[in-house]
């Protein structure tokens, strides 16, 4: 470990001990909003650790999270809530791996229309099950309280972000590296780019499989309309591509304004986040292609450039 | 019996709406993903005509397809060329071009929400049962169904046949090497992706005699029109046109048999199987 790193982990170790304090420190709005935050922080930087090297864009995060909620949802009648979340991180992984295999070996447009699509096809599927076995919504009923929630999910992206910097100093991230340079060289030099692309893949299907399930008890009453909203894949690209995927805590610095902002914007004009939705990807492509990450480095390379002058 | 030609005249219109998106993909090298809101938008149109004037959908594309090139055109012109410009390899290109038809996708359901509100729209067009060999059929499905045909056989003379259309299957085959021959590739791709933008108006304004629309459903057509497409072969119109017949008559058979809410579904199991078996798609030659 360099003392770059050291430095890193640490400010990251304090930044997770200061938001765990969040509860006790506000009202319910700002849990709430705390809640919101934390969940796409998780989704948000998991997303990118498969999404930034290897510039394919996942959608499938709806698909997952609602998978995950409804591992709850079923699981609940016959385990404990605890045992729900470990089951849905391995049947998250596991979608993830199948629809891995089948897409990642082809461009990267294949992906991005099979996961586009995936979450309404297991939406589909659910609710044809229930119509068939006559079952509608199901009830999760705990005494799990929002500030549980939160620390859980707060507990999960610490959990993101550390693997996201274990990966990084392994052969794993060395790979990934290499292949979001340049698949032909990646292959050329003994790297299993298929394999490679799918155990990375399997990290945010895990994770926003389990999102869903900590997030189960807060909707109490679950059907296939609230479990599996297409927006939710969307809003999480645009939040760690406005961060910047090129940097580990980018995704949080996207998260963080666009939550304020979609509140504002969904609390006045409840009719146009579509719309907000649509120009954020606009903007992104044609102003920030690399992020606010993008924008900090460059005001620091200008920084250190006058101060090499002076 | 009567799914098989239920199925063939759904996916007459499939075929159209994915020709539309073949071109835009194909030889434009624009993955459209905004394509089911012109096709909305198409959809809308005619409604509109129909329900303020008792005008018939088959005179409004006429009215649509020109309105429709004219705003592709402005759309590849202004959003897109920038991107095709700037572009170091085709896969950051692809990137781009996601993300931004993404965006488009979104703003055309924003606007159309504000303009149209929220509600599903239908009208009721030629809604009369025809009799063929002992089943019964909606005039209105066999008459887009025959327009559909007749469009997709200009579409296919003209590029099969006319020098114009050949130029344009240079450009798919390869955009550098088009060049070099003389074909102005940047005007003719605007002009491919527009008329692509117009055909799926088309389309859109023939489906809407028979489907049920709202503002946000252009999603599942996309996503219909990109499976068609990836099964026929990018840039390959007879593929497309032997898939989407393909696609219209599984999604019948399942919606008949099974459950009318499994039509995705049923588009999905054709997808994987094709990633899975013939990736090129169905006439395609392997990639050598």
């Amino acid at each position: 470990m360099t003392a770059r790193d050291r430095r890193g982990v640490t400010i990251g170790v304090l930044l997770f001990a200061l938001a765990a304090l969040l509860p006790l420190a506000s009202d319910s709005y700002f849990l709430s909003i705390g809640v919101t935050i934390a969940m796409y922080t998780a989704l948000a930087t998991s997303w990118a650790l498969f999404s930034g090297p290897t510039h394919y864009i996942s959608l499938a995060t709806a698909a997952f999270f609602g998978i995950g909620t409804y591992t709850t949802g079923i699981g609940i009648e016959y385990m404990p809530y605890w045992l729900t979340l470990p089951i849905a991180a391995v049947i998250g992984a596991v979608l993830a791996a199948l629809v891995g295999v089948a897409t990642l070996r082809l461009s990267g447009v294949y992906f991005v229309i099979f996961t586009l699509g995936l979450a309404e096809l297991v939406r589909q599927i659910i609710t044809w099950g229930q119509n068939v076995s006559g079952a509608k919504g199901l009830y999760v009923l705990t005494s799990i309280t929002e500030e549980h929630i939160y620390w859980q999910l707060t507990g999960l992206s610490a959990l993101v972000f550390l693997a996201g910097f274990l990966i990084w100093r392994s052969r794993l991230g060395f790979a990934v590296r290499i292949l979001g340079d340049d698949e032909e060289v990646a292959r050329h030099s003994g790297i299993h780019t298929a394999r490679v692309k799918v155990l990375l893949f399997m990290i945010p299907g895990a994770v926003a499989a389990v999102t869903g399930a900590i997030l189960a008890p807060r909707y109490v009453y679950i059907e296939p309309a609230i479990a599996f909203t297409p927006m939710l894949s969307f809003q999480v690209v645009i939040m760690a591509l406005l961060g910047g995927t090129g940097r580990l805590w980018g995704p949080v610095v996207g998260v963080i304004p666009f939550t304020f902002l979609w509140e504002a914007i969904s609390g006045t004009f409840p009719n146009q986040t579509t719309l907000l939705l649509g120009l954020s990807f606009l903007v992104i492509v044609y102003l920030l292609p690399r992020g606010f990450v993008g924008l900090i480095e460059e005001a620091r390379g200008r920084v250190s450039r006058r101060g090499a002058f002076a | 019996m009567d799914i098989i030609f239920t199925g063939l005249l759904l996916g007459g219109t499939y075929a159209l709406i994915a020709t539309g998106l073949n071109l835009q993909y194909g030889m434009a090298r624009i993955m459209n993903l905004a394509n089911g809101e012109t096709l909305v938008a198409g959809g809308f149109g005619a409604f509109w005509f129909w329900t303020s004037s008792q005008v018939s959908p088959l005179l409004t594309i006429f009215v649509v397809a020109p309105l429709a090139f004219a705003l592709n055109w402005l759309i590849y012109v202004v959003v897109l060329r920038p991107l095709v410009k700037r572009a170091k390899s085709r896969g950051q290109l692809e990137v781009d071009a996601i993300l931004t038809t993404f965006g488009l996708s979104f703003v055309g359901v924003g606007v159309m929400l504000a303009l149209f509100g929220g509600d599903y729209f239908s009208y009721s067009y030629l809604a009369q049962p025809v009799q063929f060999i002992g089943e019964t059929y909606g005039l209105n499905r066999v008459v887009a169904f025959a327009a559909a045909v007749l469009l997709c056989g200009a579409l296919w003379i003209w590029l099969y046949r006319s020098r114009a259309g050949m130029s344009v299957r240079a450009i798919a085959v390869s955009p550098d090497s088009a060049r070099l021959v003389g074909i102005d590739v940047p005007s003719l791709s605007a002009r491919a992706f527009a008329l692509g933008g117009a055909v799926t108006a088309v389309g859109g304004a023939l489906v809407s005699s028979f489907l049920t629309l709202d503002a946000s459903t252009g999603v599942i057509f996309t996503l219909k029109a990109l499976i068609i497409v990836i099964m026929g072969g990018v840039g390959d119109i007879r593929g497309t046109i032997l898939a989407a017949v393909l696609l219209g008559i599984l999604e019948t058979f399942v919606a008949t048999l099974i459950d009318p809410g499994l039509t995705l579904a049923a588009a999905y199991l054709l997808f994987i199987l094709i990633l899975l078996l013939r990736p090129q798609g169905l006439l395609g030659r392997a990639r050598t």
